[in-house]
């Protein structure tokens, strides 16, 4: 064979070490540079969506005190915010920032199998972004259509930026997945093909599992969006009637005919339902490996765990109906949508179930990224039970158009992923940056954060029953809300801004330890994964120096009764454990 | 949505139960022989050939899921069916004659055959631009009758359907370009034959995409 990718290689690694400062910093194919760029521009415009949501808060909080929020900006806020957090920022982070990270480290890989293709994902991915940013500058300014971008009115007068703002989001979306999709097919064929000796698929951590199956989830939806997104661009820019219906706007006939909004919901739910499971399942592996690390204690029912995943992954594609129960449709349908929505829940719940047990009777150390994991339970069951409210058509129709689905998504996949973000974070950087942080400002992190975001959404939930319509820019007077909605909203505001702020100490803190932080051990944790066990601290390019490590056993060998430590790394060989004549029995 | 779940069952299916028969039956807790003993390979095969067979499936679901938005599309009562050129049947052959000819080289690739490989990219290169161009044709040909994109949603299928594939066939003629000037400028015929073997199962591929598409469109 005359091509032998770079993680098939063993030896002669050195020679691959780039030398100057762009070749190792800029256009980088070493993963772990890719994942910080990765990293860093999914954080930035993640910043700009924090922003953008403390804008919005403020209009709802404080009506109509702010002359340069008007209808048309709030809604353009709404909009960005919602898509650079889902997609720019969430989709970016997980997969190209800890995917790329961590799949080669933990399965013990020089490198992605192609490298080249996977610094191009980066670039590309770039692009996209700067696309989404110039979108702002436009004239007419970014498209207002909310998130979802649903057809006829994302393009139809009245709508803020249907002139170029819709344009370049869509574009923007394409591109994204043109880079998604380099990246992807890296991620899975890495996983397949570059794991090192002795590392089976079942000896794999949950974090890779997590990624490996959100990927899968990835390549096979977001061509729906893509396909949503060229047919919306085409009935745009020349008039097709892909989605479009004949219409009257602002008394005068558009030129398109009998297009079908709802065929472009059904695509873009088709995406938009696994797109949740792309966020959720990495997350779900990361706060195993955590919670199991730093309770110093196996994770509780692994191979369910792997067999939830992969559950989980195969049902998110026949769900994405229950996001239209509003658009009206056949009531078998819903009913058929309701159950699979329905069972869903039974591999997520027994996840659940899994964490919790994996912290029964554990060792836990309640260090910073455990504290996160932990605050994922949290969140997530809150998030999800109120999903199960949802997923039932009778009680969505009501409540579908309140705030209670806005506190429902944002406490399953904002709140929820976002903690597993800052865990990881937590959790490696010492490993990424050879570095420690400040412990303590951490913990004040997580405490503001948990205790601030909940602030904001349980009272959400309130206002949902009360009938507090979302997507309005202002309520008015209406005889249904009391006074006391209005004050909550303001509460409500406080509090966002209060958890916006409280990011500032974590950005102070990672560029402080960055800076100055001590150095940090190799293995801080004790954990037993592989990229714990590199040569050096952070890892080189080509991660493992000469040999590649050999594995002997599973990610999950903590307190292993007999043995002098408390954890036994992946890479140590059976006959290496003292004493001998373990009782493999005991610890499941 | 049906055809969509219908590709994507099957695709998930694959997926699935081929890593559920990797995870049953296995105990990760107990470390033994057999397992250190393990490749990391999950497949017998070249990483590149993954990657592609990955490809394919994302490509499968794109092309699914405009195949979806086709069928419902067109219930809706503007739509007015297109009567497609003649020339298409011109282009399949050209499309057929190719993915023959890659099938060709691909052989005498493996018995690194030089000659006949520098010969047989020429053919199938020239045969899938022929194709392409004859693509482009009969969207003149279209254009001269005042069958534009916008006029009615079938004809934006119609334009649409062979853009996305015209562009997949694209991306392909790059990966295909690199391994012609290679062959053509000396490189052993070794040097390509990775590139060849996974062109000829694009080509395949294409082949069917196109063969599904084409079917569809006459059909309706």
């Amino acid at each position: 064979m005359a091509y032998v990718s770079i993680a098939d290689r063993d030896h002669e690694i050195e020679h691959h070490d780039p030398q100057t400062f762009i070749t190792k910093y800029i256009w980088s194919q070493d993963h772990k540079v890719i994942a910080i760029q990765y990293g860093l521009t999914a954080i930035f415009v993640g910043l700009i969506a924090l922003a953008l949501s403390v804008m919005m808060r403020l209009q709802l909080g404080f009506p109509d005190s702010f002359s340069f929020i008007t209808p048309e900006s709030y809604y353009q806020f709404v909009t960005m915010h919602g898509m650079i957090m889902v997609i720019y920022l969430l989709t970016a982070l997980f997969l190209g920032g800890f995917g790329n990270y961590l799949i080669p480290l933990m399965c013990g890989s020089r490198d992605m199998v192609f490298p080249y293709m996977n610094m191009l994902s980066y670039w590309v991915y770039l692009l996209s972004v700067i696309i989404l940013l110039i979108s702002f500058f436009v004239p007419g300014g970014a498209t207002g259509a909310g998130w979802t971008l649903y057809p006829p009115q994302a393009i139809a007068p009245g709508t803020p930026g249907i002139e170029l703002g819709i344009i370049l989001m869509l574009a923007s979306l394409a591109v994204f997945i043109v880079a998604f999709t380099m990246g992807g097919l890296n991620y899975v064929t890495t996983v397949l093909q570059a794991r090192c000796r002795g590392m089976t698929l079942m000896r794999l951590p949950l974090s890779v599992w997590g990624i490996f199956m959100a990927t899968i989830l990835g390549l096979l939806a977001f061509p729906a969006l893509l396909v949503s997104a060229i047919m919306m661009l085409l009935d745009k820019t020349i008039l097709t009637s892909f989605f479009m219906p004949a219409m009257i706007s602002a008394g005068e006939q558009l030129s398109h005919t009998g297009g079908s909004p709802v065929l472009f919901q059904h695509l873009f739910w088709f995406f938009g339902h696994p797109e949740v499971y792309i966020v959720a399942l990495p997350a779900f592996g990361i706060v195993s490996d955590i919670l199991s690390t730093h309770a110093r204690k196996n994770i509780f029912g692994y191979r369910m765990m792997v067999w939830a995943i992969l559950a989980i992954g195969g049902l998110s594609f026949i769900v994405w109906a229950h996001h239209m129960y509003v658009s009206g449709m056949n009531p078998y349908f819903g009913f058929f949508f309701a159950t699979t929505t329905l069972i869903i829940a039974v591999p997520t719940a027994l996840k659940v179930y899994n964490w919790v047990l994996t912290l029964w009777q554990g060792n836990i150390h309640l260090r910073v990224p455990m504290l996160f994991a932990i605050g994922f339970i949290f969140t997530f069951i809150h998030g999800g039970l109120t999903g199960i409210f949802l997923g039932n058509v009778v009680v969505d129709l009501p409540l579908s158009d309140t705030y209670f689905v806005v506190a429902h998504f944002h406490m399953v996949m904002g709140v929820s992923p976002v903690l597993v973000v800052f865990g990881a974070i937590y959790h490696w950087f010492p490993k990424m940056t050879g570095k420690m942080y400040n412990e303590t400002l951490g913990k004040w992190h997580f405490w503001m954060t948990f205790f601030g975001t909940y602030s904001i959404y349980l009272p959400m939930h309130y206002l949902g029953f009360l009938g507090v319509p979302r997507r309005y820019f202002s309520m008015g007077t209406t005889d249904f809300m009391p006074e006391s909605a209005h004050t909550l909203n303001t509460s409500i505001t406080i509090s966002a801004i209060f958890v916006a702020v409280t990011q500032l100490i974590f950005l102070y803190n990672m560029i402080v330890s960055l800076r100055s932080g001590k150095k940090s051990d190799p293995n801080p944790w004790g954990a037993a994964t592989l990229e714990w066990q590199t040569p050096d601290n952070p890892p080189k390019h080509g991660n493992w120096g000469h040999h590649l490590p050999e594995v002997h056993r599973w990610a999950y060998d903590y307190s292993v009764p007999g043995y002098p430590d408390d954890f036994i790394p992946q890479n140590v060989p059976a006959s290496a454990e003292a004493p001998a004549g373990r009782d493999h029995g005991i610890h499941h | 949505m049906t055809i969509t779940l219908i590709f994507l069952a099957c695709i998930m299916v694959t997926v699935i139960g081929w890593l559920l028969r990797q995870t049953l039956n296995t105990q990760p807790w107990v470390s033994n022989e057999i397992d250190d003993a393990v490749s990391g390979k999950s497949l017998d095969t070249n990483s590149k050939a993954v990657g592609l067979a990955t490809f394919l499936a994302v490509a499968t679901s794109l092309f699914g899921l405009f195949i979806s938005a086709y069928t419902l599309r067109m219930k809706m009562p503007d739509w007015n069916p297109l009567a497609e050129p003649d020339l298409l049947w011109i282009n399949t052959g050209a499309l057929v004659l190719a993915s023959i000819a890659f099938q060709w080289t691909r052989g005498a690739a493996v018995k690194n055959n030089d000659n006949s490989v520098r010969i047989g990219l020429a053919i199938s290169g020239a045969l899938s631009v022929l194709f392409l161009g004859g693509q482009l044709l009969a969207w003149y040909q279209l254009q001269a009758v005042g069958d534009t994109m916008a006029r009615n949603p079938a004809n934006a299928f119609f334009y649409l359907l062979t853009a996305v594939h015209g562009l997949h066939m694209l991306g392909g003629l790059w990966v295909w370009a690199r391994s012609a000037i290679k062959v053509w400028t000396g490189a052993p015929s070794e040097a390509v034959r990775v590139s060849v073997e996974l062109c000829t199962v694009y080509w395949h591929f294409l082949l069917l995409v196109w063969a599904i598409l084409f079917g569809m469109l006459l059909s309706t």
